[in-house]
């Protein structure tokens, strides 16, 4: 073999290598081209606008901006300064300032990062005529939220921090960047931002700014924030936070007749100006850390509770549409139903009318578990096989937006649960389940799981008598109200505007007849219906029952409905406990502008349900330790077992 | 023997002088872009690097003129002595030298700085030929083998020691000349499989490593002993061995790498075998500098107008990535034509080599067209990403005298050695 080939293969070798590769590079790949945007030896300069404010449907001002400033550093540019006089305009230590020095410096020697956070207004101004003495520190401004009324944290959302996950998802931004995170900040992020403005300036490799890249011809100007106008009505909104005070749970009021959420409840709450400001950090981890009350949990988007009665309004309908039932006809109860051979195949009920025939109408303002289990059972047999029945009853049930994402304008959202033949074919495999197997469901007590503003939604198509607008929290966009073919076309059920008349009035005598006549209202005709759902729990296999959610769902005037409520209450007893005085005193509010029950307003007020839940936490506790004590016996068991 | 005739550029080789002055030539517009800035006013400003480098560049073309004026017999008689003042500038460095950037491997003559491992490689070459050329010198033998190795060994420690590892690196290329002189073939393969093993590891970690290498051997040895090539009885021990030193080389590959290796070498190692992404800290500079190159296009954005450069983006940009600078400026079709010089150049040099009759001539030859063959490949390998980050000169474009000079002196004592190729002597 001739040894001197090896050299020249290399060499022509290589050289192929090296032009295939700079092919690559520069001809190919064109990342690197023509974006200002890769190019490290170009500075840019964004311009941030103005954030959009967001005002109430009246127009008070929720949100607005506050001018905050931070001291950024590029520690490669950092020269010997006064470090006495520098601390001293900072009001922080020489510890403080060499850690955050150092902190920065680790991070990068020559990009700006945050070096001190958030200056008030006063220290700006001082400190702005003496920064030009310190090398490598300016003060950028940052753009920082108020809140001028101390309500609806859980609707308006809050700002953070753009992080590397947030990078990836969206490329308008830039790391530590300023964006909606929560709420009406994070779903309409794109309109209260505007449009940032972009400079680009050419710089050398030691950060010096030479001058504007290319004449300026990629620079764009900012585009301000557009301000939101929101359905929410604050007043209601504040009044409604008022009455949950000390109690958990969610209220949520729509206007029938377009939608519009008028309130949105979630309690605990907490003051949106805690996620602000120096303290923001603190407060954060405060306020999801507890996790005992939850306070960053929208429980009237997100909790799912078992309906309770109110579901039965939706089963009579059905019933109605179905024609298994007619206003007429009558069930009796002898103090519950019987659904089954055996003795324990029984469901209580509380209407004491015993034994007398029920019609619809009594049937809903007594609230009887029995007649509406007949119901329910005829709807679920009329087609012979139960599955069958089932899912003509989910298909109804869904129509109210129950079971599925309401499509609403909020960030976050929860299915609940409408349950199908499927799912209990699943359950049951093999089949063999019934109507009276799943027979709960007739009361809203069994696998049916509803969020509150899907009860509230499902109460605005009662009251629509066969039709809803899907809920949303968007009124208007800078002063000009919003057209949107999603929230102004009416979504009809699957039940016949006629059915809804005898139910409507059943629930007009809920108060005066039935189990809200407590919370009646003068001048105000009302429609509701009472709830106490069950609250079970279970831990490590042991099922534990809890005081009950109180529920209460209600829309009014009857005749032309300007409100449709729903409220639940945690731990609430029964529904005309709690829900039903909230709930009612909501729309007295939102009607009449006051309330003209002091009495039970004060109850509202002061009434507390903090020994309920520091009970239900006692006894999880307790069950929590007693599976950890398990468990630890498990372990030493099986440790002694090897050890044999 | 014939006497010479006094006109010192009879059969001087002018292709490679004109490829050399090219070269040279686009080596300084590139200092020059890199360099530049908007307030210089003139050319021969020798406060500037671009300046500066204009009277190296004179400095170097005397020394041009120096090389090919001594008789060609001087070079082959005081190799060793050259070989030997070389090696006392690198030991004097420990005692005199400056330190640059973290290395010592300067001297520093009143404003100059003089790097003697530039030169050294014209040493190790010379003393190289020298050795290998002897008459009945055979590289088959153990004892040759080892001399050989000892001349490239010594200077590449001292310069380790400096420590500048990329430099020492140029020593170990030399090995390809011994292997033209006649070095068992195996000293390469188990050289080149050494590298794969070694990337291999790093890159899939030890355990794919062995099971795949240790698969491959297997069916390599099936295959040897169906075809009755290896009789298992009488060779097992073989077997056993050679699996062994694999295994040992791949445990130790991987011990070394996780415990000797110190966070700088591992992180050079990690971006380019693309375990990690880094584009600020150690991998800033190769980052930047194809970022650079790829800015380019194919056209390029013209001579002064690459923002990259001219920003001065690039760190090192006129010494080792100097190559980004024709990269951004001149585009694809600059640099295919700076490559493409390039390999002229050393298959030029090469051709030469082959052509000599004396065997000092060849293989110096031999030597002088692997040392460029290796710092183009190194440099660019690693402008453009495809090696590690390893600190050596581009030949003729980085910036820096000692570099420029130790170069020009190779390829002129060269060719005066190739322009006395027809004297017997």
């Amino acid at each position: 073999m001739e040894r001197k080939y090896l050299a020249y293969f290399s060499i022509i070798g290589i050289s192929i290598l090296f032009i295939l590769r700079l092919f690559y590079l520069q001809v190919i790949d064109s990342s690197y081209r023509n974006s200002p945007l890769n190019n490290s030896a170009v500075a840019i300069k964004y311009d941030y606008p103005k954030r959009g404010y967001i005002y109430d449907r009246n127009g008070i001002l929720l949100v607005a901006n506050q001018p905050s400033y931070d001291i950024m550093i590029i520690p490669q540019d950092v020269r010997e300064l006064d470090t006495l006089e520098f601390c001293d305009l900072l009001k922080i230590t020489k510890e403080d300032l060499i850690k955050r020095y150092r902190r920065a410096r680790t991070y990068s020697p020559r990009i700006p990062s945050v070096f001190l956070t958030q200056l008030s207004k006063e220290n700006y101004a001082f400190l702005q005529e003496k920064m030009y003495k310190y090398k490598g520190f300016y003060i950028q401004k940052r753009l920082l939220r108020q809140y001028p009324v101390k309500s609806a944290p859980n609707v308006l959302g809050y700002l953070g921090e753009v992080n590397e996950d947030d990078l990836k998802k969206n490329k308008y931004y830039q790391l530590g960047e300023i964006f909606g995170v929560n709420g009406i900040e994070k779903q309409y992020e794109e309109l209260l931002r505007g449009v940032k403005g972009v400079k680009f300036i050419q710089k050398n490799r030691f950060n010096k700014e030479i001058g504007p890249y290319k004449e300026g011809q990629y620079d764009t100007v900012p585009i301000i924030g557009k301000d939101l106008t929101l359905t929410i009505d604050s007043k209601l909104q504040q009044y409604g936070e008022q009455l949950m005070v000390n109690k958990r749970g969610g209220i949520v009021a729509i206007e029938p007749s377009s939608g519009e959420i008028l309130s949105l409840v979630s309690m605990p709450t907490y003051d949106p100006n805690r996620m602000v400001g120096r303290k923001r950090s603190k407060n954060s981890v405060e306020l999801f850390g507890d996790t005992i009350n939850r306070p960053m949990f929208d429980r009237g988007l997100l909790a799912q509770y078992p309906p309770g009665s109110p579901f039965k309004i939706i089963n009579a309908l059905i019933g109605l549409q179905e024609e298994v039932i007619t206003p007429d006809t009558h069930f009796y109860c002898y103090g519950g139903y019987k659904y089954g051979r055996a003795a324990n195949n029984f469901m209580g009920c509380h209407c004491g009318v015993y034994g007398a025939p029920i019609k619809l109408d009594r049937g809903i303002y007594k609230s009887c578990n029995a007649y509406f289990a007949n119901v329910y059972r005829r709807t679920i047999e009329k087609y012979g096989k139960a599955s069958k029945g089932t899912d003509v009853w989910n298909e109804h049930v869904e129509s109210f937006g129950l079971g599925n994402f309401l499509g609403t304008d909020l960030p976050t959202g929860k299915k609940g649960l409408v349950p199908d033949s499927k799912m209990y074919d699943k359950y049951y495999p093999g089949g063999g389940w019934r109507a009276p197997t799943i027979i709960s469901n007739a009361i809203g007590q069994g696998e049916v799981l509803t969020t509150p503003i899907q009860l509230a939604n499902m109460t605005a198509a009662i009251a629509n008598r066969g039709h809803f607008f899907t809920p949303h929290i968007l009124k208007k966009i800078d002063n000009k109200a919003i057209e949107i073919e999603a929230y102004t076309k009416p979504k009809h059920t699957t039940i016949d505007p006629k059915h809804f008349e005898p139910i409507v009035q059943g629930m007009f005598n809920v108060f005066e007849k039935g189990t809200a006549q407590g919370s009646r209202v003068k001048g105000i005709t009302i429609g509701g219906k009472t709830g106490t759902a069950e609250n079970f729990a279970s831990f490590n296999g042991k099922r534990f029952q809890f005081k009950d959610h109180s529920v209460f769902v209600a829309f009014a005037p009857i005749d032309k409905p300007k409100i449709a409520i729903a409220v639940f209450v945690e731990n609430g007893y029964w529904g005309s406990r709690w829900a039903g005085p909230i709930a009612t005193l909501m729309i007295e509010k939102y009607l009449n502008g006051e309330t003209k029950r002091p009495y039970l307003e004060k109850r509202m007020f002061e009434g507390s349900l903090q020994e309920e839940y520091d009970d239900q936490l006692a006894v999880e506790k307790a069950a929590r330790e007693e599976y950890q004590k398990e468990q630890q016996l498990l372990k030493e068991q099986q440790l002694a077992q090897k050890g044999e | 023997m014939r006497k010479r005739e006094n006109n010192i550029f009879a059969g001087i080789d002018w292709v490679l002088i004109l490829l050399y002055l090219t070269l040279v030539f686009l080596g300084w517009i590139s200092i020059y872009a890199a360099t530049v800035s908007p307030s210089d006013t003139q050319i021969l400003d020798f406060s500037t690097l671009y300046g500066k480098h204009i009277q190296k560049i004179g400095f170097g073309l005397i020394l041009a003129v120096i090389a090919i004026s001594i008789d060609a017999k001087f070079y082959e008689r005081f190799s060793g002595v050259i070989y030997i003042l070389t090696l006392i500038a690198l030991v004097g460095l420990f005692l005199f030298g400056a330190n640059i950037n973290g290395a010592t491997s300067w001297y520093r003559i009143g404003g100059f700085t003089l790097q003697p491992s530039e030169f050294a490689k014209v040493g190790a070459a010379l003393a190289l030929a020298n050795f290998l050329s002897e008459p009945n010198r055979d590289l088959n033998n153990l004892k040759s083998q080892l001399n050989a190795f000892a001349i490239l060994l010594i200077p590449a420690v001292l310069i380790t020691l400096q420590p500048d590892a990329g430099s020492a690196l140029i020593y170990a290329s030399l090995v390809f000349v011994m292997y033209r002189e006649g070095l068992p073939a195996y000293y390469i393969v188990i050289g080149l499989s050494a590298i794969i093993l070694f990337v291999a590891t790093l890159a899939f970690g030890l355990k794919i490593t062995l099971l795949t290498i240790f698969g491959l051997i297997a069916l390599f040895f099936i295959y040897l002993i169906k075809n009755n090539h290896f009789a298992i009885k009488r060779e097992w021990p073989k077997l056993i061995a050679f699996y062994l030193c694999v295994g040992v080389f791949i445990f130790s590959v991987d011990y070394i790498y996780n415990n000797v290796f110190e966070k700088r070498h591992q992180d050079r190692f990690n971006i380019l075998l693309g375990k990690t992404a880094d584009t600020q800290g150690i991998g800033y500079n190769t980052d930047q500098s194809m970022i650079t190159i790829g800015s380019g296009g194919l056209t390029g954005k013209g001579f002064l107008e690459g923002d990259r450069t001219q920003g001065k983006f690039v760190p090192e940009q006129h010494t080792d990535y100097i190559f980004s600078t024709v990269g951004e400026e001149w585009g694809f079709l600059g640099t295919t034509a700076v490559i493409l010089l390039f390999t002229a150049f050393i298959l030029r040099i090469l051709t030469l080599a082959e052509r000599q009759k004396s065997p000092f001539s060849r293989i110096f030859g031999y030597a002088t067209a692997i040392i460029f063959f290796f710092h183009f490949m190194i440099n660019i390998g690693m402008v453009i990403g495809l090696l590690p980050t390893i600190g050596i000169p581009l030949p003729f474009f980085s910036y820096g005298g000692s570099s420029l000079w130790g170069f020009t002196l190779l390829v002129f004592i060269f060719i005066r050695l190739d322009a006395d190729r027809t004297y017997e002597w």
